[in-house]
């Protein structure tokens, strides 16, 4: 990555950290009811496979999918929005923190029945295919997805049918509450499989957003040239517990301040530094973060409701819910 | 072509005409390739359309809603097809869980126009977990819309409909009907969602039934035309959208309702019809609704027990009877 192409990249993952933390902190205020996923930790894996990808690609998230929402251009305010239940946000209150989609960026969807959106992400790169558009469509998943059937399903549909789809495993090391080692019978639970599907499956730093750039842009030139779907492994660690009410105390103190020097941001004003760029210019990127996502809360907090009557909106394509005549 | 086709055929062909005039409609499910589907529905198809277009899968059914739902996310027209609908479980999330709410959540930034296509119900003694009629499951999940045609044109009609919709469609193929005959309708049929038939008028008393239940109210109402009995037959062709503007106007003449369904009693789909004619409809009524639906067990193997469990003409006529002289 060029030192502008990093700074930029910092930027944004300075703007999502940032975001997740006022998810964490509205959380606390009552402003966001039900639940958060938080990404904070996760940033590079979505902000460096978004610099390998084409405008026009899919993608497909989970439950834990804020980062990849802004990655792919929602704005902190559009997602804090629709945490806090505004008509303003993504989804106009109807999704969710589990849920943000942007669709007009190719950012398909937050699912949260986990491992679903394989299959969907096969599908999207099944239609790029036969519609000839050299699109890829990359899924997001998280380690404990790769012990449920969708998971192996899919890939072994985009195996066979040679599907230009990337599958991209967030390993944060816990299933929600559960170490994914003591669950999963294979030690990369995602990389490992990949053999048994003829594909090839790499293992990436996780946190180092140029790593993830260049081994999503591989295995994404290879899928664009018809030589099917891969599996990467990110390994990568959560700053907050699984959701909000989780303290995650089952994560071993060593191994929590393990990761949390390693974090992703830190790793990547580590490469700045390196390649010249002064941090002057780095504070600048930080305070410019820091700004958007006040500048977010405050909008957020301000927006209007939704109007009741939206809850009998868009069910159908017509926009309507009748479901008789 | 010739001037009948059998319920099987028209399936194909139902797929075919819409696949000609639109490149976007594409089909995947298991064996529906070169072997044109266990149940031959298939057949033609991927010798007219090719691979290309027509797509074998592994027995896969999460892979095979999730994919459909991922390519019609994105400027497809999927038919999927899974084999029975009892493997509708199999891929109950995509059905209950994705693909009706996508849409929903995301406040209409996606779209979802597919058909998944199952053999549904009873009748060829294939036992209890090839056998169920499962049109309830679906009638249970908001933001699906079900049709479940009785002839082969509808099935040609509905289908048409199905394909261009862009709602996600259930659409259900009664294996008993499969080898059905009935009039090739013309090029550019098609059959609204929505949209129930009165099959056969009556004055008093109203069969609504859906599917194969369709020939046997009809041969009921037969029997019972016999006795001095006129019956007004409703193929309801669809559950949602679920036509009761057709089945309250024949209350009106006939003020008493049977229901003859195919899935259980329990969950079927005529409590929920039957609970619209009494929020909607009660001052219509000249007796209780009746509904004649499946029994509330496992459907079984042998011919003897499965007739049972299923509605027959000989069990509408005795309801019937029981409903006229009430």
């Amino acid at each position: 990555m060029r030192p502008a192409e990093l700074l930029g990249a910092y930027e944004q993952m300075a703007v999502i950290r940032r975001t997740e933390r006022a998810a964490h902190d509205l959380f606390l205020q009552g402003l966001v009811k039900g639940t958060t996923h938080l990404a904070a930790g996760h940033e590079a894996i979505a902000v460096g496979a978004s610099a390998a990808l084409r405008a026009d690609d899919y993608v497909f998230a989970t439950y834990r999918g804020h980062h990849h929402a802004i990655a792919r251009g929602a704005t902190p305010e559009e997602c804090l929005a629709e945490l806090m239940s505004r008509a303003t946000g993504l989804c106009g209150a109807k999704g969710g923190s589990m849920h943000l989609t942007k669709a007009a960026a190719g950012m398909l969807g937050s699912y949260a029945i986990v491992g679903s959106h394989l299959p969907m992400a096969a599908g999207a790169a099944w239609s790029a295919k036969l519609r000839g558009t050299g699109q890829i469509a990359v899924a997001f998943f998280g380690d404990g997805a790769t012990n449920i059937g969708a998971f192996h399903e899919a890939l072994n549909l985009a195996a066979v049918w040679r599907l230009p789809v990337l599958f991209v495993c967030e390993n944060n090391l816990y299933m929600e509450y559960t170490a994914i080692a003591d669950v999963t019978a294979v030690p990369r639970p995602a990389a490992d499989r990949a053999p048994a599907y003829g594909i090839p499956g790499e293992v990436v730093d996780g946190n180092d957003v140029v790593l993830v750039r260049e081994a999503v842009a591989a295995l994404a030139g290879r899928a664009r040239a018809g030589e099917g779907p891969a599996i990467l492994e990110a390994l990568t660690y959560r700053h907050f517990g699984h959701s909000r009410s989780d303290p995650a105390a089952y994560r071993p103190a060593a191994e929590v301040e393990e990761w949390l020097k390693h974090d992703p941001l830190d790793l990547a004003r580590g490469r700045l530094l390196s390649a010249g760029v002064n941090d002057k210019d780095i504070a600048a990127a930080d305070d410019r973060a820091e700004h958007l996502v006040a500048q977010a809360v405050a909008a957020a907090k301000s927006a209007p409701g939704p109007d009741p009557a939206a809850a009998l909106t868009d069910v159908w394509a017509d926009g309507g819910a009748a479901w008789r005549t | 072509m010739a001037d009948v086709i059998t319920y099987r055929e028209a399936v194909a062909e139902g797929i075919a005409r819409e696949m000609r005039r639109d490149p976007a409609v594409v089909c995947l499910g298991e064996d529906i390739g070169a072997a044109g589907g266990v149940f031959k529905t298939t057949a033609g198809l991927f010798k007219e359309f090719g691979p290309e277009r027509v797509w074998d899968t592994p027995i896969s059914e999460q892979a095979i809603a999730g994919a459909a739902m991922g390519a019609a996310m994105t400027g497809l027209r999927p038919v999927a097809e899974i084999m029975f609908s009892d493997f509708l479980a199999c891929c109950w999330d995509y059905l209950a869980n994705e693909i009706p709410k996508v849409r929903y959540m995301t406040a209409g930034q996606v779209t979802v126009p597919l058909v998944v296509r199952t053999a549904n119900g009873g009748g060829l003694g294939f036992g209890a977990q090839h056998s169920q009629a499962t049109e309830n499951w679906a009638l249970t999940v908001p933001g699906l819309k079900i049709a479940a045609p009785a002839t082969p044109a509808d099935m040609i009609g509905l289908m048409a409909a199905s394909i261009r919709s862009d709602d996600p469609v259930v659409l259900f193929e009664h294996k008993a009907l499969l080898a059905v005959k009935g009039e090739v309708p013309p090029d550019g049929h098609v059959v609204e969602l929505g949209r129930a038939a009165v099959v056969r008028e009556g004055a008093d008393v109203t069969l609504v039934a859906l599917a194969s239940m369709v020939p046997v109210a009809l041969s009921a109402a037969e029997r019972l035309a016999a006795e001095g009995i006129s019956a007004e037959v409703i193929d309801l062709r669809c559950l949602v959208p679920l036509d009761m503007a057709t089945v309250l106007a024949s209350l009106r003449k006939t003020s008493r309702l049977l229901t003859v369904e195919e899935n259980p009693y329990q969950g079927g789909w005529g409590g929920t019809l039957v609970s619209i004619v009494a929020d909607e409809g009660f001052g219509l009524l000249d007796a209780p609704v009746r509904r004649v639906a499946g029994e509330c067990v496992p459907l079984p193997f042998a011919d003897a027990l499965e007739d049972e469990v299923i509605p027959t003409v000989d069990k509408v006529v005795a309801a019937v009877r029981g409903l006229a002289h009430y």
